[in-house]
């Protein structure tokens, strides 16, 4: 990759770190990213479709976009995705690696299954999204905690664990679809509630949505406000900077660890909650698919501002939902998408560096 | 007594995959990468192994088994290969994190695994399922007379010349990283890559070689998975959360290959017990699919608390190394 001759003279290529960057010039190489990324993007999806490229982006903007009911999909799960990324922020600040948002979710999502499922019958329906909130919190928390406490007491490393977590809650949901199967041997919970309608979000002011974006915009904002104005916010940035200095301050840092992946956790649970309430109205083990991870790039390229988040969270989505449009529309299966949200990620992680070094050329005079 | 030889050599099936992603992966690690991109590495030799044995059948009207294994090894090879340099370059070159280019490496491997596992054969302009079964066949070989000797016979000589070479490749990673000059340099840019970089080791060249290396044995795995396991098909996500698995056998293993030729029979044996313990419901069953993942996390939480120096992960994983910034 880099021809650094071993020689004793200068190297054909090096990268000197930008003392600083305008603003301008930093939009300007993540935009030319976007549109890199684009493109490339489009000529997979052409040499493997064979199609005219411009009806390749037609079909993935109407994917997105095209008729109400699918704007309304991509603004939900753009909402999804982003509660996700903004409850990663606080435990990645730390420099806490959370890899288990994918169990948090779920066992969020787990939990609120349960409170629709048997408490259904019971409970009017306003109480029982309350407690999903509640209990799909709680079990977040829970969740994210275990592997907090053993990081605090033992620095057990918390990548490897969180992954794990999230297999074991995996095995979890299946442990219960056992349990809530329906129809019986299907292996699947089928819709919860599908005649009552108990525990669905409900229409706000006649849109389905508006809950979601509500409970989302709250917790973005609190989180933002919490991050940047709160002693806890500032303790949090302290120890993840470096633990000695925290010590030396005074900060229990075990404490603080514990505390902010609690946070963590639980908003990745409640997470699960509105997967759960607000879209899917089921359970399975694909109820997180992937977000989790997604969320852990998201939360990462915007550097732990929301509302850069937002537009990340909002490009990734888009593009999605659109390609699983333009697979359906060829006929080829949806895991093009896939293809096409890492492609679009390669190139935004791999632009940071264009952001932060500059590479100079060697010149010719003085080889 | 052939109901536990049937559980060794099953066991044993599933062993293969997770041995050849966690050696793979130790051979990463120890350069000090994490590389979280393995699943979808594996996924990547998996399809391209099969992409190509199903274009060289497709191809002559007599397909020779030979050839097929030959082109379809060397496809799986190029593709994880491929996987891990795109994981380098990013890592290495362009500084980025560890973990968030993994991940999105999975991402982008599982979704190429499945997109042209599922629709190969359409873009192929063919019809139904892809089988190649002639190259699988000859995954599948064993030793003539061996495979017939009572009790050794199948324990020991029912398998395609994979599952030998995921041994071998385990053996030859361990002789390597403690016994080769080459070796010890790799191991000291894991540990301390400013001290390796005084002292003459040139850092990102091990990074890069190591990396690639690691990524094209692990993409094995998902050949062996594809060919031999299932025979020659493709079912999407089949594959499941192995690659997982084989980054939780590192941890099993301690970064020493060997000590995972056995744990990957372990993790094979607690992959498919819950089969063959009679009498468990099906919701116990399903609790006994967590046992490799508790049992990783019981090492984790282990290794961490008796923080013994020789059982530690390399002290610079997950770290990007810039010489400029020390």
């Amino acid at each position: 990759m880099l021809r650094e001759s071993a020689k004793s003279r200068e190297p054909f290529v090096r990268m000197v770190k930008r003392d600083r960057i305008g603003t301008k010039k930093a939009i300007g190489i993540r935009i030319t990213a976007v549109i890199l990324s684009l493109v490339v993007s489009g000529v997979v999806i052409v040499k493997i479709t064979g199609q005219n490229p411009l009806e390749v982006y037609e079909g993935i903007v109407s994917g997105a976009i095209g008729t109400d009911r699918r704007v309304w999909v991509t603004v939900r799960e753009i909402m999804v995705l982003l509660l996700i990324s903004v409850g990663l922020i606080p435990a990645f600040k730390m420099k806490f690696w959370n890899i288990g948002a994918e169990g948090q979710i779920l066992v969020g999502g787990l939990v609120a299954a349960a409170i629709m499922i048997y408490a259904g019958d019971r409970l009017p329906s306003w109480l029982i999204i309350v407690l999903m909130f509640v209990g799909s919190g709680l079990a977040g928390l829970i969740w994210g905690m275990i592997p907090a406490i053993f990081k605090a007491i033992y620095n057990t490393n918390e990548t490897l664990f969180t992954l794990m977590l999230n297999y074991v809650a995996m095995q979890l949901v299946t442990f219960c679809i056992v349990f809530w199967e329906k129809p019986v041997g299907s292996n699947t919970v089928g819709v919860i509630n599908s005649s009552s309608g108990k525990g669905w979000f409900p229409e706000l002011f006649g849109n389905s949505q508006l809950l979601n974006i509500l409970v989302v915009s709250a917790v973005t904002i609190g989180m933002f406000i919490y991050m940047k104005y709160s002693k806890q916010g500032y303790e949090i940035a302290v120890v993840g900077e470096s633990e000695d200095t925290a010590n030396y301050a005074g900060i229990n840092v075990k404490k603080v660890i514990i505390r902010t992946v609690m946070i963590s956790g639980a908003i990745c649970g409640i997470a699960g909650a509105i997967i759960v309430g607000g879209c899917s109205h089921t359970i399975s083990t694909s109820t997180a698919g992937g977000r989790g991870f997604t969320a852990i790039i998201v939360t990462w390229m915007s550097k732990f501002n929301p509302f850069v988040m937002i537009l990340v969270s909002a490009f990734l989505v888009f593009m999605q939902q659109g390609s699983v449009q333009i697979a359906s529309q060829f006929g080829l299966n949806q895991n093009a998408s896939d293809i096409i949200t890492g492609i679009l990620l390669f190139f935004l992680i791999g632009c940071e560096f264009f952001v932060t070094y500059k590479v100079e050329f060697r010149r010719r005079n003085r080889g | 007594m052939s109901v536990l030889i049937t559980f060794i050599q099953k066991a044993i099936g599933q062993a293969v995959p997770i041995l050849f992603g966690a050696t793979g992966e130790i051979a990463i690690e120890k350069s000090g990468n994490l590389n979280l991109g393995i699943p979808g590495i594996m996924y990547m030799g998996g399809i391209a192994g099969l992409m190509g044995a199903f274009f060289y059948e497709k191809s002559t009207s007599a397909p020779n088994g030979v050839i097929g294994l030959l082109i379809s090894f060397i496809c799986a090879l190029l593709a994880s290969a491929i996987g891990g340099a795109i994981y380098s370059v990013l890592t290495i070159t362009l500084r980025a994190n560890q973990n968030v280019v993994g991940l999105a490496l999975t991402t982008f491997g599982v979704g190429f695994g499945n997109f042209f596992g599922g629709s190969i054969s359409k873009l192929a302009g063919g019809v139904g399922q892809i089988s190649v079964a002639t190259t699988a066949e000859a995954y599948r070989a064993t030793i003539p007379g061996l495979s017939k000797i009572p009790l050794i016979g199948p324990v020991i000589f029912s398998y395609g010349f994979l599952t030998y070479l995921s041994i071998l490749a385990a053996i030859v990673l361990a002789f390597f990283l403690k016994k080769t000059r080459i070796g010890l340099n790799l191991r000291a840019v894991g540990e301390s890559p400013a001290t390796a970089d005084a002292a003459g080791i040139h850092v990102s060249k091990y990074k890069y070689i190591a990396t690639i290396t690691g990524a094209a044995i692990a993409g094995l795995g998902g050949l062996f998975f594809v060919m031999d396991y299932m025979g020659g098909t493709w079912i999407n996500n089949g594959f499941g959360d192995r690659g997982w698995l084989a980054i939780a056998l590192v941890i099993l293993a301690l970064w020493n290959p060997t000590r995972a030729i056995w744990g990957s029979v372990v993790f094979g044996a607690l992959y498919i017990l819950y089969i063959y313990i009679p009498g468990l419901s099906r919701a116990i069953q399903e609790l006994f699919k967590m046992l490799p993942y508790v049992v990783t996390i019981l090492v984790l939480i282990i290794t961490s608390r008796r923080n013994k120096k020789e059982n530690q992960p390399p002290a610079s994983l997950g770290e990007a190394y810039f010489r400029e910034d020390r």
